[in-house]
């Protein structure tokens, strides 16, 4: 059985239909990669799953349960956290704050504290500057602090809407090798990117999304070599 | 061993020294006789704008929401105690028993109100809280200005309409007289009570703001859909901030109420609200140490410029406009840290009194 099953998704903002239904899977230890151009349902998706928007009908499984109406405090302690698109940081808290919240949800101080030194690990850059205002950092250190944010929760999966969105390619490469070791530690990984050909490279399956629909799905193996992705995507 | 503060920490203890200096200064002029009637009467008002100040700090610079209900929470607070106070003032004369209920009542009283107006309200942002906010202040002000209430050997009898409408009997009392409010609440509020309840006001703030609790909230404030994502009831931490400010509000109430012999529901008006956010502004948004500095400056003022009668009003309005350029225009500021440091420099040990320069966020 698939840790996370979203059957017949659909969504609206208003009148306008923002997901037509789409139907998609993922399995434990895997990375998955949703692409598509901009206004497919990426985020959309993505926001649905972990709460923050509403289904209009379908429905989202985790583990067997059924979390689609799940308010978006509840789904993180169930162990979904999403590093959302944009580099939504807290401005005006320090470094350290801002990763001790991604704990929120936790009540065992000891493992928060070996949590952060975990998070320091892969981002030794955030220790550095642990003190400094999280408002003051530069763009790719605000997406890693997004990222160990996201971790501090022991999450099972981890959403992540466009990482390397206006980021420098040398950070982009970083940002990409850095979600290689998330699940090399065993976190599932639901990936939504524009920068296809990246995601492609390190994500087992993938779905393209146009207009609201799956139009494509498969092996990230297969997909990079299909030549309407190759077209449409991948500008080759 | 010696334990590092955190800048918080250290920013909470300047305060509280600040207040106690200023408190100790004040008794002296109080029991040597130095000080005017007209100072002695703003003692408690200070303390009592100081609190309100304080307390609409939490949700505006802390929750990030403008909240304009606050006279509305405090009117709730001072009518709720002035009722239980003249209603037992012959059964408890002690005022030491009497008051701190009368605080507690008045102050739970306003949370409620709070949390029950902030629970369809929160769901609002922006302008849109603030015009339904001070539609609510306006709302509770108007509501006791038209109430009656009075009681009897048969029970408590409550009107909308007037006073013969209540048909008390010959022994019974009038609470609540309408338009003309409530008179013959016991005179409790002592300029030592006040500054007790502000300083505790200020312990509050302080460690909410330092708190697990604060911190998600100043996480909402930052950015509402990442708190979301890391798992933060948005809605039960803007209650409790809102329920927390009313309840301060509350208490600010009672001080007001107790300390006069009578009270009226106008007093409680818009104004009051938006005085309270210019405090608030003007001692710097999110800043508690500002926040009473402001207030205590701005509640002096009007009353020392009496003498310059006519132009009493443009002064206040000049100072405001000072203040404003010296709290948010960085080349200002930056001009009073660097003469502030160079006083430092010169004077090593003696500390000097410049309070212009609020602390740099």
């Amino acid at each position: 059985m698939a840790m996370l099953e979203i059957k017949d998704l659909c969504v609206n903002y208003g009148v306008i239909k923002a997901l037509k239904g789409i139907s998609f899977e993922v399995n434990e230890g895997e990375v998955i990669a949703l692409i598509g151009a901009n206004g497919a349902g990426k985020t959309t998706t993505l926001h649905t799953i972990t709460g923050l928007l509403s289904a209009k009908s379908g429905s989202i499984v985790l583990d067997g349960k059924d979390i689609t109406r799940t308010p978006a405090h509840k789904i993180v302690k169930m162990g979904i956290a999403h590093v959302p698109e944009g580099r939504r940081i807290f401005q005006n808290l320090t470094v350290l704050d801002n990763i001790r919240l991604g704990a929120f949800t936790r009540k065992d101080k000891d493992a928060i504290a070996e949590d952060v030194e975990k998070v320091y690990k892969l981002f030794p850059r955030l220790e550095e500057r642990k003190t400094q205002i999280a408002g003051t950092l530069s763009g790719g250190e605000q997406q890693m602090l997004a990222m160990g944010r996201a971790l501090m929760s022991k999450p099972r999966i981890v959403v992540m809407d466009e990482p390397s969105m206006g980021l420098s390619p040398i950070l982009v490469s970083e940002i990409f090798d850095i979600i290689e070791s998330i699940r090399k530690q065993g976190t599932t990984v639901l990936l939504v990117e524009q920068n296809a050909k990246k995601a492609l490279a390190i994500s087992d399956r993938a779905y393209v999304l146009e207009t609201g629909k799956i139009v494509l799905s498969g092996k990230a193996s297969d997909l990079i070599n299909d030549e309407s992705v190759k077209k449409a995507y991948l500008g080759e | 061993m010696k334990k590092k503060l955190n800048v918080q920490t250290r920013k909470s203890f300047v305060t509280y020294a600040l207040l106690i200096v200023v408190v100790i200064a004040v008794e002296i002029l109080l029991n040597t006789g130095n000080i005017s009637s007209m100072m002695q009467g703003l003692l408690v008002p200070i303390c009592v704008y100081a609190i309100l100040a304080v307390s609409l700090n939490l949700t505006v610079g802390i929750l990030g929401e403008l909240s304009l209900g606050q006279a509305g929470f405090m009117c709730i607070g001072a009518y709720a105690s002035a009722i239980f106070s003249n209603m037992v003032k012959d059964s408890i004369t002690q005022p030491m028993i009497r008051f701190p209920l009368a605080i507690l009542i008045g102050g739970i009283c306003a949370a409620l109100f709070g949390i029950l107006i902030g629970i369809p309200v929160l769901r609002l942002r922006g302008d849109y809280l603030a015009i339904v906010t001070l539609a609510f202040g306006e709302i509770i002000k108007n509501v006791f200005a038209a109430l009656y209430i009075g009681y009897d050997s048969a029970g408590l009898h409550i009107s909308l309409k007037s006073q013969g409408d209540l048909n008390l009997a010959a022994d019974g009392k009038m609470v609540i007289n309408g338009a003309l409010g409530i008179s013959g609440t016991p005179n409790d509020s002592t300029f030592e009570i006040a500054v007790a309840i502000l300083f505790i006001t200020l312990i509050i703030s302080y460690n909410f703001i330092n708190s697990r609790t604060g911190r998600a909230v100043m996480s909402i404030r930052d950015n509402r859909i990442a708190a979301e994502s890391v798992g933060i009831n948005i809605t039960k931490y803007k209650l409790i901030t809102f329920g927390l400010t009313a309840f301060l509000a509350g208490v600010a109430g009672v001080l007001y109420s107790h300390n006069f012999y009578s009270l009226q529901a106008s007093k409680f008006d818009y104004n009051l609200s938006i005085l309270v956010l210019v405090f608030v502004v003007l001692g710097g948004i999110g800043s508690v140490r500002g926040s009473v500095i402001a207030a205590a400056v701005l509640t002096m003022l009007p009353e020392y410029l009496r003498s310059i009668n006519k132009y009493r009003m443009l002064f206040y309005a000049i100072t405001l406009i000072v203040m404003m350029i010296c709290t948010s225009n960085a080349t200002v500021r930056n001009f009073f840290i660097r003469s502030f440091e160079k006083l430092k420099g010169l004077v090593i040990k003696k500390k000097p009194a410049g309070g212009t320069v609020k602390e740099g966020e």
